[in-house]
């Protein structure tokens, strides 16, 4: 089975939790995206996607949670969304929860603009700051 | 009086007179010199606590954050480097934050090279001919389109700080010699809810 891949967040990079566990699936990217080096950073999350996406679960429900990413990470995020829109293509079920805080309308709108941009069942998770 | 004395004393003058100067324009950080990812992160976080005390907005306080993010790495991956100053590997310029109770602004200066001047006029010029939702569309086309650059840039730095603050970006170039122009961009971030 693939490992499960987990990554600790710090100030400038997001958390990151891809495990596949049939019993308790969790696929996440939460936090703070503004890697020195985002292509570097991003590389083994889609590498291990790519892995995952040869056998994947019945139906994988991807979390991201992020409260900032910079332009660099953008097209790095966009890229995640892609190879989640091919499985979903490929006739597995996939569900995106974009979450954001509620008084966040920028990014609220990127939710909705990444939404726009791959075809790929798509909800918007409003929360709260305490 | 004696050449180390009146040095000193012309270094006072200057430092007083740039004290005076900072303060009359309301600067509240300014810097030159290399922007690494280490400056770019103190410069974040001090930026962050400040904005926390004067309790601005906090869709202010992102804004200012993210134009401050963007800033510094255009400047870090941009600027030439090998003007007067040993090459490294991240950008030299100055960089500048100063607010009244209206607005936060963001200016960064650097070199370029001039081949490099017209081009990005262009893309400045267009950026403030449009709309919002212009830019919007300008934006999902580059991110789809758009390949990263070597030094990992999006082409979405300038794009999406126009569409974030609401406001034109101010900018203009100095021509400095036959080979390098400094180039000035000042963002500007209202202080109130949007």
């Amino acid at each position: 089975m693939l490992q499960p891949l987990r990554i600790q967040g710090t100030d400038d990079t997001p958390t990151v939790i891809l495990d596949p566990n049939p019993d308790s699936p969790h696929f996440e990217v939460s936090g703070r995206s503004l890697p020195e080096d985002v292509v570097a950073f991003y590389e083994p999350i889609l590498e291990w996607l790519d892995e995952y996406a040869k056998n994947p679960l019945d139906k994988t429900v991807f979390d991201f949670k992020l409260e900032y990413f910079n332009t660099a990470s953008s097209k790095l995020l966009l890229d995640i969304l892609l190879k989640l829109e091919d499985m979903y293509d490929d006739g597995h079920d996939v569900l995106v929860r974009w979450h954001y805080p509620e008084d966040d309308e920028d990014m609220q709108e990127a939710g909705e603009e990444y939404a726009d941009i791959v075809e790929v069942p798509f909800e918007q998770v409003p929360y709260q700051i305490d | 009086m004696d050449q180390a004395l009146k040095n000193n004393h012309s270094a006072l003058e200057f430092v007083y007179e740039f004290y005076l100067k900072m303060k009359k324009s309301s600067i509240s950080l300014a810097y030159e010199g290399e922007i690494t990812h280490q400056i770019t992160k103190a410069f974040t976080a001090l930026a962050e606590s400040s904005m926390q005390r004067e309790q601005d907005y906090t869709t202010v306080q992102k804004k200012v954050f993210h134009v401050m993010v963007e800033c510094l790495q255009n400047v870090s991956k941009h600027a030439e480097r090998d003007f007067n100053y040993y090459s490294s590997k991240d950008g030299r310029g100055i960089f500048l934050i100063s607010k009244d109770e209206k607005e936060y602004n963001v200016t960064t200066g650097n070199i370029i090279r001039n081949d490099k001047v017209e081009s990005l006029r262009e893309l400045l010029e267009k950026i403030n001919s449009m709309s919002k939702e212009d830019l919007t569309k300008l934006y999902k086309q580059q991110i789809k389109e758009g390949r990263l650059s070597p030094k990992g840039g999006a082409g979405l730095g300038f794009i999406d700080i126009a569409r974030k603050t609401g406001q034109k970006l101010i900018y203009s170039f100095l021509r400095i010699d036959d080979e390098n122009s400094f180039f000035v961009l000042t963002s500007t971030i209202p202080r109130v809810k949007s």
